[in-house]
């Protein structure tokens, strides 16, 4: 069994793991800190020991895969109605770099029905070569003859490192191709590289709630996935002379052997891809109340952004919950976010706070929000947003 | 019918704050909540509990104080919880924990439906729904906001899914693994019949010896594929905030409005 030890010889009692430990697992009563059940071996501890006493023995992996046949990036390539998903781009761009470090072939993977011309973009868009699965079956979204069709082409073909978007439809379907491959599955990356002397791809994610960092590897099994937050990675320049090869596969399940049939799609009146957009205008607490958006939405229209809220409003029922931002709600990482009476709450935070540029406009000096905030203005948000509106329509020639 | 759900005990991260001079987390003094998502889940199963009767199963698995969790799933109206708790089982990345559970579900029998919550607020990778589905060999629906209709005699569910793009209305055979969003209900209380009851409940443990169709290789650290290589705080946001300041509130729009522009951000 995997194991931590401290030496009680090479241990000063300082505490550095105590407070290193993200996991709460260690406690300094007595000379030596108490390792509790809570840990799960991450090694933090290990690399804040000014001392070396610690010593982290991690059990290998007893069914190694055989990791060496397994060659080339793959992406998956969203789409929804035919339409490629940009997450899906972005991944080709960031696929692209990692293949090319390695040395290895990039090949998205197209599932859908009358979806050829989006295999004809991923080509555009960097992959040397896209699997086209084209069936009336696979039209709308579903995760069982998805994941059979995704299963199938990698226990054939073998790619070493396969992205997925951190959509909802992509950490649907991440998770059950994982899990039948047997291979580790990384969620919701904010980086990837390979590490140049052991070719294995370093995933680092946020973790609780944004407050920490981790890297992780997944050394012993193949396909290395991953799937990959929105906006993280830029969409490259399409190339449409760009020569590539669409190989055509077939469904991997007859309509008869799927359990979930998709009956009907409801697009929300005003409903906004918060995960897409560019700007956002975001309202909080101090909106006061349903109405108190109008303005908020005046501002988002003359921007042509996104209306987000914080978990107060939601939760006080002013706004739906599909607006919601934040470690409930959605993360978003836009170019433009504008808090409106907004306090800043760790939980909003997390949801945000990589937006390239973000305004806090907030009648409290104090906000928490002004200490993520690049622009601010303490105000009244009711006097400011309309007079954003008006500048931004004058500015814009609207 | 019986519905089966998948708890997580969780910090609770409302109160995680960051030391400012090292940089790292506090965590003294922080609480450990039932996954907020998942007391969705445990909501959803007893309402479907009330409309066709039958009974609720909780699980987790976790260190021995996760019992604390069940035991507010059970104060809630839970019928029967399970803990999963072992050293073995320490250290597991989403694909063992995912695969233990679905072997206590084995253990546990027949069911109608796995309810879980759509990711736990400490991990946020909404991975071990799916595994758990997969595991089973069960159909899978995520990100569930409504149950329009289910029905055991039948084995059939309608749900709404929450996508970016909208909701998407889904039919499906039982029995099924639904993960849900917060979008789903309002969970009740604990009542203070169900809190006796939670305080009297002997909540049985399984370790690695009670999971009889296990294979012991796929447990714990040993049987996670991912091994997590480096821990670090996030680098903070560079930079201090620009305050404008004026006299009247379409002067300060105004001076913003210019920064915007010139920053090319609009």
């Amino acid at each position: 069994m995997s194991k931590l030890t401290i030496s009680a010889d090479l241990c000063s009692a300082c505490g550095s793991c105590v407070d290193a430990c993200p996991f709460g697992a260690l406690t300094l009563e007595g000379d030596v800190p108490e390792v509790s059940d809570q840990c799960t071996f991450c090694g933090a501890c290990v690399d804040a020991c000014p001392a070396e006493a610690i010593t982290l023995e991690r059990d290998q992996a007893a069914d190694v895969a055989d990791i060496t046949s397994y060659h080339g990036v793959w992406v998956w390539v969203e789409q929804f109605r035919g339409q490629a998903c940009s997450i899906s781009w972005e991944m080709l761009g960031q696929g692209r770099k990692l293949a090319d470090q390695l040395g290895v072939p990039l090949t998205a993977c197209v599932l859908g029905h009358n979806v050829r011309g989006v295999a004809q973009e991923a080509i555009a868009y960097g992959a040397d070569r896209a699997f086209l699965a084209d069936d009336a079956s696979l039209a709308a979204y579903r995760t069982d003859p998805y994941a059979a069709v995704l299963v199938r082409l990698v226990r054939e073909h073998r790619p070493e490192v396969f992205l997925l978007g951190a959509s909802a439809r992509g950490r649907d379907l991440a998770g059950a191709v994982a899990t039948d491959l047997r291979t580790g599955l990384t969620a919701d990356c904010t980086g990837l590289d390979i590490d140049p002397e052991t070719r294995l791809l370093r995933q680092t994610r946020p973790a609780f709630g944004g407050n920490i960092m981790a890297t992780i590897i997944c050394p012993n099994y193949r396909p290395q996935m991953a799937t990959v937050r929105h906006r993280v990675f830029e969409v490259p320049p399409a190339d449409t002379a760009r020569q590539g090869q669409i190989v055509q596969v077939p469904a991997a399940m007859g309509e008869a052997a799927i359990a979930s049939q998709v009956v009907d799609f409801v697009m929300e009146a005003g409903q906004v891809n918060l995960a897409d957009a560019h700007i956002i205008v975001s309202g909080g607490r101090g909106v006061g109340g349903p109405e108190g958006y109008a303005p908020l939405q005046a501002l988002a229209d003359a921007l042509g952004g996104a209306l987000g809220a914080s978990r107060a409003a939601v939760d006080a029922g002013w706004i739906p919950y599909a607006h919601q931002v934040g470690q409930t709600g959605r993360t978003v990482k836009p170019d433009l976010y504008i808090a409106c009476g907004i306090s800043g709450a760790i939980q909003h935070l997390a949801g945000m706070q990589t937006s390239k540029v973000i305004v806090a406009i907030n009648k409290d000096p104090e906000a928490p929000i002004f200490n993520v905030a690049t622009y601010g203005i303490v105000g009244d948000l009711f006097e400011i947003v309309p007079a954003l509106t008006a500048e931004f329509k004058k500015r814009l020639g609207k | 019918m019986r519905a089966i759900v998948c708890i997580k005990q969780v910090p609770d991260t409302t109160e995680v704050k960051i030391n400012p001079e090292t940089n790292t987390l506090i965590r003294e003094g922080v609480a450990s909540i039932v996954n907020p998502f998942d007391t969705y889940a445990i909501e959803e199963a007893l309402r479907l509990k009330e409309q066709h009767g039958g009974t609720v199963t909780v699980l987790s698995m976790g260190p021995a104080q996760a019992k604390e969790a069940l035991k507010e799933a059970v104060a809630m109206g839970a019928d029967e919880a399970v803990l999963l708790s072992d050293r073995a089982f320490a250290g597991s990345d989403t694909w063992a924990t995912a695969y233990t559970l679905a072997q206590a579900i084995r253990r546990l029998g027949e069911f109608d439906v796995i309810l879980c919550g759509k990711q736990a607020i400490d991990g946020d990778t909404g991975q071990v729904g799916p595994g758990i589905a997969r595991q089973l060999q069960i159909p899978q629906l995520t990100y569930i906001c409504r149950i329009q209709e289910f029905d055991p005699a039948t084995k059939r569910v309608r749900v709404e899914r929450l996508l970016e793009e909208g909701r998407e209305v889904v039919t499906c055979t039982l029995p099924v693994l639904l993960t849900v969003v917060k979008d789903i209900n309002q969970p009740r209380y604990p009542t203070f019949t169900g809190i006796r009851r939670a305080t009297r409940m002997e909540i049985p443990t399984w370790g690695a010896a009670e999971l009889a169709t296990a294979n012991a290789d796929y447990l714990g650290l040993k049987g996670s594929p991912t091994q997590v290589v480096r821990i670090f705080n996030p680098p903070a946001r560079g930079g201090t905030v620009t305050l404008f300041t004026a006299d009247t509130p379409s002067d300060g729009a105004a001076q913003l409005a210019e920064r915007l522009l010139a920053d090319k951000v609009i």
